[in-house]
């Protein structure tokens, strides 16, 4: 099977954000770049179908700037084969993205099965696997905590609200994007690491691809950091007495119970 | 403005977020059209038209019964092709995040997903939404062609009111040939509690629970107040609690009207998930936890006492 597992290079979540002095977007300098923790269960994923399927190829694609690379050499030291750079700026939206995504994959072999996390931790929108999907005109399954493949079908676990889960079929190709509790990924062996330096990582520009930047659909702008807290209120008495005030003040004042 | 929103069911319920959509929406001047999917539905669409919709498309097929992406999509597209909406709205939910991108990318229109802070005129839309799972915030500007598709976070409007209903009820026919999904079964959570992403009030437990028996205290009272049962990820991590009620960055981000963090220091990650919380609630045995700072109301205690002790007050009020 072809195996493109999705990546997104994301800020560490210790980061402590700043904004650009215009506000147009953040302050990138001095940010410490992981792996999107819900794509390391998309690469697992990938791997994993790979064992069950020997002759499979599993590649990494990721896009963005330069420094993605290193996310895709994190798969690469996982166990995947190759890497696909598709350079983007950092501000192109969702939609360019899944475009790019789908026709650069257009050009390689024939998508069997495309693996993302369920959504990247930065901006936690939720959408590129279903835009690349539909891009793709394929299905996208989201959300999936288990899933049980065959050559050309999948069956799958969704969870939605409440812990409900919905079981689906789906034929292949497909996308599937991961979430927590699907797989468990794995540790890059240190020899892993070092012949992950060797593997290719091609690289596409959006003008390869006959696309600009101008094919954006939104654009986000007048970033804001969350206005400081006026400090909150600190109750005192005993416990009994606490309680009571709490309840009064959230059920009298605030309205909310 | 001319705008469509997506109900959503499950089960023959309607969703508390579908209310919320129709009811702000009617209210501000749009012309509201409603698609509501499923089968056997029909009596749905009474209860969204007294939220204020002008009018109610349903679409009733078996392969609507149970969710699909695909057949959502396909329903959407059909209705848009007829009434040409400038708009596209549906919650922030696990169904209608599900869906919403790929009607976009069919549309080639783009979508500002999880607004959180949405003004709305007759005419217009302006929404904002967090980035850095909410250590910043910022407005989404449609550039391209198209309809506006937004998913919109469930609470972001406060409580809808029910009126009389003065909707067109229509029904819509869509072609649902040849999909590649299919929907076998639904296995039901049952914990009878809602969502903690839906949830107007939010009860989160942290490490310091010690065991998921001792979440009982927390269930009381958040059963009492209707409210949602959330977890820091130490308790998910511990075992306490499923994944699925992790507050957080790596888990569900919440905007209740009331959330009551209980033994739960404050970490970053822990605040990215409930920082939009209209009013917050602290309760931990060390004065100098972090969660204090971002808390509207704090009680230094020990939560094992005090959470008992506000179970009984609430009875007396209710
Ligand atoms: C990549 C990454 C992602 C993460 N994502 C998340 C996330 O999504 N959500 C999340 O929550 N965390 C997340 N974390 C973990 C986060 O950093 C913290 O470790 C975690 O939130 C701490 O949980 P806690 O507050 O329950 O435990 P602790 O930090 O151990 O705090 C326990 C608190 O309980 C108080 N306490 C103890 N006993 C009592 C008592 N009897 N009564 C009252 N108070 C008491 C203590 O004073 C202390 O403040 C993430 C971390 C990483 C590295």
């Amino acid at each position: 099977m072809n195996i493109y597992v999705c990546i997104k290079q994301v800020p560490d979540t210790e980061t402590k954000i700043k904004l650009n002095s215009d506000q147009t977007w953040i302050d990138t300098s001095g940010i410490k770049w992981i792996v999107s923790p819900y794509d390391e269960f998309a690469i697992e994923e990938g791997l994993k179908v790979k064992a069950q399927f020997p002759e499979s190829k599993v590649t990494i694609v990721s896009a963005g700037p330069d420094r993605v690379v290193d996310a895709i050499r994190t798969g690469l030291a996982m166990g995947a084969d190759t890497g696909l750079h598709i350079e983007l700026p950092e501000t192109a939206d969702h939609f360019i993205t899944a475009q790019a995504i789908s026709k650069a994959l257009q050009k390689e072999e024939k998508v069997d099965l495309l693996f993302c996390g369920k959504e990247a931790i930065d901006d936690g929108a939720a959408q590129t696997a279903q835009l690349i999907a539909a891009a793709m005109d394929i299905p996208a399954l989201t959300v999936i905590l288990e899933a049980q493949y065959t050559e050309n079908s999948v069956q799958v676990k969704r969870e939605v609200e409440g812990g409900t889960i919905e079981v689906l079929e789906s034929s292949l190709p497909a996308v599937i994007a991961a979430q927590k509790g699907l797989n468990e990924p794995r540790y890059a062996s240190l020899p892993n690491i070092m012949k992950a330096k060797k593997k290719e990582v091609k690289k596409v520009s959006l003008a390869d691809l006959g696309m600009s930047e101008s094919d954006q659909k939104v654009k986000l702008k007048n970033f804001e950091l969350p206005a400081p807290k006026a400090a909150g209120r600190k109750l005192d008495g005993t416990p009994a007495e606490m309680a009571a005030e709490l309840v009064k003040i959230l059920h009298e004042e605030v309205k909310v119970i | 403005m001319k705008t469509l929103i997506i109900a959503e069911q499950r089960d023959g319920t309607l969703k508390k977020p579908t209310k919320e959509l129709v009811h702000a929406f009617s209210q501000a001047g749009h012309e509201v059209h409603v698609l509501l999917t499923g089968e056997g539905v029909q009596s749905l669409s009474e209860t969204i038209g007294n939220y204020g919709a002008h009018t109610i498309h349903t679409a009733e097929a078996s392969e609507l019964k149970l969710y699909t992406a695909e057949a959502t999509t396909r329903a959407t597209l059909a209705l848009v092709e007829t009434i040409q909406p400038d708009a596209i709205v549906a919650s922030h939910t696990p169904t209608g995040r599900d869906f919403m991108p790929q009607v976009a990318m069919k549309l080639g229109a783009g979508l500002a997903s999880d607004c959180h802070q949405v003004t709305l005129s007759s005419d217009s839309i302006t929404a904002r939404r967090p980035v850095y799972a909410g250590k910043a915030s910022a407005e989404v500007e449609f550039v391209g062609n198209g309809p506006q598709c937004y998913t919109i976070r469930a609470n972001s409007f406060g409580n809808p009111s029910e009126g009389t209903s003065s909707a067109k009820q229509e029904t819509l026919n869509v072609d649902l040939s040849g999909l590649k999904t299919k929907a076998t079964s639904n296995e039901s959570g049952n914990s009878g509690r809602p969502d903690v992403t839906e949830a107007s009030v939010v009860i989160s437990g942290g490490r310091s629970l010690k065991s998921a028996e001792n979440f009982e205290i927390l269930e009381k009272l958040a059963d009492l107040l209707g409210g949602g049962v959330g977890a820091s990820r130490a308790a998910v991590d511990a075992g306490f609690r499923p994944h699925r009620d992790q507050v957080g960055q790596t888990g569900k981000v919440v905007s209740p009207s009331l959330y009551i963090a209980c033994g739960i220091s404050g970490a970053i990650q822990h605040l990215a998930g409930m920082r939009t919380s209209k009013t917050i609630v602290a309760i931990n045995t060390d004065p100098d936890a972090p969660i204090f700072q971002i808390a509207d109301y704090g009680i230094v205690g020990d939560l094992f006492e005090v959470v008992p002790l506000l179970t009984e007050e609430v009875k007396k009020i209710k």
